[in-house]
């Protein structure tokens, strides 16, 4: 998200489409896990590319709207179909097996952690790709961008479905993982969320990306009393991050890294 | 070349029949004053902004419907008002940016190392971010980077802008050297004494219309010229 500059506010109908992806697969074909993930990807890398197509003409806040309208479809369309289990969700999809064992409790958290840093390594790559370059052209400056050669169309659709595509990896392990979903899961509160992590972490780093989603998950679990009143947290804490930090803690010129820059030349002096 | 060019921001009309022609190595400036629409002709020109009617033809072809990336491909070089760098990128971050349709690494080599040669300065910074550059150094990495594609057409929006007197002199010293080596290209500037040094041709626009098209040396005699842009 934020890499080429596009504002996704609708990533948790994404999460959505590679969950219920993964859960159809696996329930209905009887395909295992090691299938459904890759296949979850795909697909919502395929629906990712198709809203990119659609939105293209769309800057900043038309686009944002665009992928709330989006989510709330997504949403609809889950409820409204017996494919995607409808209002009772889909139940019984299987734990991944690894040499025959099912996977479950602190071994899928590792598994989730293995995929997560494929996913990292994937995207440090791209980062440093032409496409990575690129995205961050476009997002500095799009005039130019497009006047040095680079084709902005076929970049951002790119952008927007590689991230559908994460958030559709991001599914398929939610369904697996809690074996039973629903239409519910994946609606627009979740959306923000996520757009609650990516700006507490930092909108354009992916080191910022995965330190916002650690705190934002983290913080309900800290103060559980305080649990119903978690959609209020995430948009005081929105508000708060744009207020005083807007680039996040670990984005551009990030102050932590500085905090911790400025303290190893400390020790360096001292020494 | 342009034809009969019309723009619209909405109802609001920044051009109104503008043609101009820019001949292989020639050095066109398009003058006027603020808002008389040079930047909007020009932007037009690469393809960020779209025509309402008219067409530009370029080698022949007619690119009026083309994207801009395309439009570079086919050697359009664009230098935008501003210098707009990629301020958190380095010197050779920049120039790497401005070689993308550039498709081998040896080629990139070989442009980089021409561009370094024709601005020094620039080798001597190549590791340091775009933002730390002076206004003068900006400019010149901004020409630079449009520079690596080989376009064979420059097309400049007021690199004299928010620049010292000096380092004015400086840019267009170069710009001049740039001429001499066969580079065609389309200046507009508001610095019309600068402009008329190193142009073959120029075209006055005034809100968005074209009020006279000459030579340097018949613009310098004209009255007209004197009195509104030469301050005589």
């Amino acid at each position: 998200m934020g890499r080429a500059g596009q504002v996704n506010l609708g990533q948790a109908a994404f999460v959505g489409v590679g969950a219920m992806t993964s859960a159809i697969l696996a329930t209905k074909y009887n395909l295992s896990f090691w299938v459904c993930l890759p296949a979850a990807a795909i697909v919502s890398f395929i629906i990712g590319s198709l809203i990119g197509v659609i939105s293209i003409r769309l800057r900043h806040d038309f686009l944002a709207i665009t992928t709330i309208g989006f989510n709330f479809i997504v949403v609809y369309i889950f409820l409204y179909y017996e494919l995607f289990g409808a209002s009772y969700g889909i139940i019984g999809i299987p734990k991944p097996l690894i040499m025959g064992l099912k996977i479950r409790g602190f071994a899928y958290a590792l598994l989730s952690w293995a995929i997560l840093g494929l996913a990292i390594l994937l995207a440090r790559y791209l980062d440093r790709s032409w496409m990575g370059i690129a995205f961050e052209s476009i997002r500095e400056d799009e005039d130019v961008s497009e006047s040095i050669g680079i084709n902005v169309k076929k970049f951002k659709v790119l952008a927007f479905a590689v991230g559908a595509m994460y958030g559709g990896i991001a599914g398929s392990l939610l369904a697996h993982f809690k074996g039973y979903i629903v239409y519910s899961d994946f609606s627009f509160p979740y959306s923000i969320m996520i757009l609650s992590m990516s700006i507490v972490g930092g909108i354009d780093t992916i080191a910022g990306a995965i330190a916002g989603s650690f705190i934002v998950i983290m913080l309900p679990e800290i103060f559980r009393p305080l649990m119903e009143y978690r959609m209020i947290m995430y948009s005081a804490l929105i508000i708060v991050m744009l207020f005083v930090r807007p680039q996040g803690l670990l984005g551009r010129e990030s102050i932590v890294l500085e905090k911790i820059r400025a303290i190893l030349i400390e020790t360096e002096k001292t020494r | 070349m342009v034809e009969d060019l019309h723009v619209y921001y909405g109802k609001i009309k920044a051009l109104d029949s503008v043609s101009i022609r820019i001949g292989e190595g020639e050095a066109v400036a398009v003058v006027g004053r603020n808002g008389a629409g040079k930047s909007t002709l020009i932007k037009t020109v690469m393809g960020v902004v779209r025509a309402s009617r008219g067409r530009i033809i370029f080698e022949e072809k007619d690119i009026t419907n083309l994207p801009p990336w395309e439009r570079a491909k086919l050697g359009l070089g664009y230098i935008p008002e501003g210098r707009r760098l990629f301020p958190y990128l380095t010197v050779e971050e920049n120039l790497v940016l401005g070689g993308y349709s550039i498709s081998t690494r040896e080629e990139l080599r070989e442009r980089l190392e021409e561009v370094y040669n024709l601005f020094p300065r620039l080798r001597e910074r190549r590791k340091q971010l775009a933002r730390t550059l002076s206004g003068g150094e900006a400019q010149m990495l901004a020409i630079a980077r449009a520079l690596v594609a080989k376009p064979k057409l420059l097309l400049m929006d007021e690199p004299s802008q928010g620049l010292a007197p000096v380092v004015v002199d400086e840019i267009f010293k170069k710009i001049s050297e740039l001429k001499e080596s066969g580079q065609a290209i389309l200046l507009v500037e508001q610095n019309v004494k600068k402009a008329l040094e190193i142009a073959d041709k120029v075209y006055i626009l005034e809100t968005g219309r074209l009020v006279l098209e000459a030579t340097p040396e018949e613009a310098l005699r004209n009255p007209l010229v004197k009195k509104a842009y030469l301050g005589k």
